[in-house]
């Protein structure tokens, strides 16, 4: 069982998430959006959907960094375990609460507002609510990471995370001993996963960084170009 | 020197009769849908007035439109892009729908089901968005109609600027007209430079400006990106709308809807060719007061040979470089020069022109003092004051609208002594600055106002730019997975999916 979870659910998860966004990106774009309710209530909206959103973006880089960079690569930095683990508690624990008050506010206003709770579908409330246990799970890591400083279970983690993308058949064994709130927090992660291109949770892919450096302000489209 | 051809539109607010034909005729096309029964993609404002969305025109509060910045440079008055960008997670210049109004329909089943009671039953509103009861209606498209309201609060009015305006809320000094209001279709949208997702973009054959339904994600920051607030927001499909222009009908000859059915004929539709290379330029003049004359200064003489040359050059059709000659936008815009366009200090180059209403005489009581110069009264003389409507029209520049008002009003005195009198007074044709001809054409197209005089709308060739072969068995004009066979009738994405009118019906 925990060969599967551990080892093959990740892989059902990362298949699921990229061909199910392939798949509704080509098939259903008009449904791909960031379903905004501001326009229908502002009240609780900005601030719970500043901090939510910055939280979460503070957390997905340090996942992001923390996880997926090797172990070496830190040790050839010079960076010490404790240190860096130190660095995600910390850090973590504080976007960690940004998110989950932001959230808080979010999923109230979600609930609670007649007009959002109207026009809400099952999939806006449930994500919401899942992401909140989500915060919950991963700030309930912390202090278990702040009782053992020496980082032995954060490397763990990082060769599972590690293994996983580099097919590593044992990637599951590394995380067998791991504390039980990390492989639900890990667990509901790749739950989240799966449920990722049926919300709307997609709007993330669409980022519009390349604003940024689009050129100039205006678009204008010609039909000349299509013959 | 690059021609580009839009339609453009004149509106003539002398003779709106403020019915809204106009506005029911487009909501019943375009949205009697679900999440947009709030949008009016053409609504009628009975100005002074602060409109719909509440104060509209008001981007001090809003900051719709552009700023030009001390370098001269223009940037979206809401920010430059990573200031835009760092206000997607909640923005501040986003108008709530109650700035609109909550949409909301009445019980009147409650009215054939309600037992036998005391009262005689009613119909109450409820809202269409919660679905719960509504005590009290605040707002709508017209809430102000016909000056309803207290002018404390109509005189909100951002167009009363520089005008002593306490003396219009009495009752002999009040004052009224119409404004119907539809997208701009501008030549520097300041929606689609605020588009994040690049979804918005005006179309190089014929100027209209669109959302990509598909490429949309709700980003909602053209909403108040456009100072005109002609953008709503789908709160059910989660995307934004706009007016279209009517496009599938332009595309064959026809008049948008609105322009169509209105009843007073006061709509205008026709080709403008316009320098592309100028627009930047002209939409960055320093003084607001020149930007009405900077664009004027946009568009090309379709009877110069010059600019045919080059029309031709950038493969304008031949059939819109005709119309353009006949132009009835053309003629009013920049020949008689009394139709305007709304608010360009928002330096958005809009392309919906308006001719400014005539009014009553003041003090009609005391008609005799009145300074009546050879059957022509006044232009300050009348109802409505000259600044108010420059300030709607031409940033606040009152002579081009003096002009303006002084030819219709020359129109109406030669017109009269010709069919009354029987008297051809060309005196009065050249002190307006016109000949007596332009005076019979400008009588022709705006009192006749004949179908054919005011729509001048050549069909779009597709056969130059589409292949036929891959069009064939096509849906039309649909969207997304409408006429796909390729996905099952679930919901396994979530969202409701489109529904074309066929289907809905």
């Amino acid at each position: 069982m925990h060969q599967f979870l551990y080892g093959t659910l990740p892989y059902i998860a990362l298949t699921v998430l990229l061909l199910g966004s392939i798949a509704r990106f080509e098939r259903d774009p008009y449904t791909w959006k960031s379903s905004s309710s501001q326009l229908l209530r502002r009240k609780q909206l900005v601030w719970g959907s500043i901090l939510f959103h910055v939280g979460v973006l503070v957390i997905f880089a340090g996942h992001l960094f923390g996880l997926l960079l090797p172990v070496e690569f830190y040790d050839a930095l010079g960076v010490p375990h404790s240190w860096k683990q130190g660095l995600a508690a910390i850090g973590g624990g504080v976007a960690g609460v940004m998110a989950l008050i932001g959230g808080l506010m979010l999923a109230t206003r979600r609930l609670m507002d007649p007009r959002v709770a109207a026009t809400s579908s099952f999939a806006d409330t449930m994500i919401i609510l899942i992401l909140i246990v989500q915060l919950c799970l991963g700030l309930a890591t912390v202090p278990l990471s702040l009782a053992h400083m020496d980082g032995h279970a954060m490397v763990n983690l990082m060769n599972w995370a590690n293994g996983i993308f580099t097919f590593d058949g044992a990637a599951a064994s590394y995380i067998a001993e791991t504390n039980i709130i990390f492989k639900l927090h890990i667990l509901l992660g790749l739950f989240i996963f799966i449920l990722f291109p049926f919300t709307r949770l997609v709007h993330m892919l669409s980022a519009p960084v390349r604003y940024l450096w689009r050129p100039g302000y205006q678009i204008v489209r010609s039909r000349k170009d299509k013959v | 020197m690059k021609v580009r051809a839009q339609i453009g539109m004149v509106l003539n607010l002398d003779k709106c009769i403020g019915c809204h034909t106009c506005s029911v005729t487009c909501k019943n096309v375009w949205t009697s849908r679900d999440g947009v029964e709030y949008a009016w993609f053409n609504n009628v404002e009975t100005k002074p007035g602060i409109g719909y969305p509440k104060d509209w025109e008001n981007q001090k509060r809003w900051n719709g439109g552009w700023e030009r910045t001390k370098s001269g440079k223009l940037q979206p008055k809401q920010g430059a892009k990573w200031r835009i960008l760092a206000n997607i997670f909640a923005n501040p210049d986003l108008p709530e729908i109650d700035d609109f109004y909550e949409p909301f329909d009445f019980d009147y089943d409650h009215l054939k089901s309600a037992p036998e009671m005391e009262a005689f039953p009613t119909a109450r509103p409820r809202s269409k968005i919660s679905g719960e009861r509504m005590e009290k209606i605040e707002w709508g498209p017209n809430w102000e109609e016909i000056l309803g309201g207290e002018f404390e609060k109509r005189s909100k009015d951002y167009n009363f600027e520089g005008v002593q305006k306490e003396i219009y809320g009495e009752y002999e000094n009040t004052f009224m007209m119409y404004l119907p209001r539809l997208c701009e279709h501008c030549l520097n949208p300041a929606c689609a430079a605020s588009c994040p997702s690049g979804a918005i973009y005006k179309r190089e054959e014929d100027g209209i400006v669109l959302i990509d339904q598909e490429k949309c994600r709700g980003w909602r920051m053209c909403v108040s990106g456009c100072p005109y607030k002609k953008i709503y927001y789908n709160w059910e499909s989660g995307k934004s709308e706009k007016c279209t222009f009517c496009y599938p009908r332009i595309e064959s000859g026809m008049p948008t809807v609105c322009s169509e059915t209105c009843v007073g004929r006061i709509r205008y539709l026709g080709v403008m060719l316009y320098d592309a290379d100028k627009i930047s330029e002209a939409a960055s003049v320093a003084g607001e007061t020149d930007l009405y004359d900077a664009q004027l200064g946009i568009f090309l003489d379709p009877n110069d040979p010059e600019v045919i040359e080059a029309a031709r050059a950038e493969g304008v059709p031949e059939a819109w470089i005709d119309s353009a000659r006949n132009s009835p936008v053309w003629k009013m815009a920049m020949e008689w020069k009394i139709a305007f366009p709304l608010h360009p200090e928002y330096r958005t180059l809009p392309m919906v022109w308006y001719i400014p209403p005539l009014s009553p005489i003041k003090n009609a009581a005391e008609a005799g003092k009145i300074g009546i110069d050879r059957d022509m009264p006044n232009v300050a003389d009348l109802r409505i004051p000259v600044r108010y409507l420059a300030n709607m029209l031409t940033a606040g520049d009152e002579a081009p609208v003096v002009t303006g008002l002084e030819r219709m009003l020359a129109m109406r005195a030669y017109m009269r002594a010709k069919t009354v009198d029987g008297v051809i007074d060309t005196e009065i044709a050249e002190r307006a600055g016109l000949t007596a001809l332009e005076i019979e054409d400008m009588h022709k197209i705006m009192s006749i106002a004949n179908y054919e005089d005011r729509f001048v709308v050549p069909t779009t060739h597709r056969e130059q730019v589409e292949d036929a072969y891959d069009l064939r068995g096509g849906c039309g004009f649909t969207d997304t997975n409408g006429c796909s066979t390729g996905s099952g009738g679930g919901k396994l994405f979530g969202s409701r999916k489109f529904v074309t009118p066929t289907e809905a019906m």
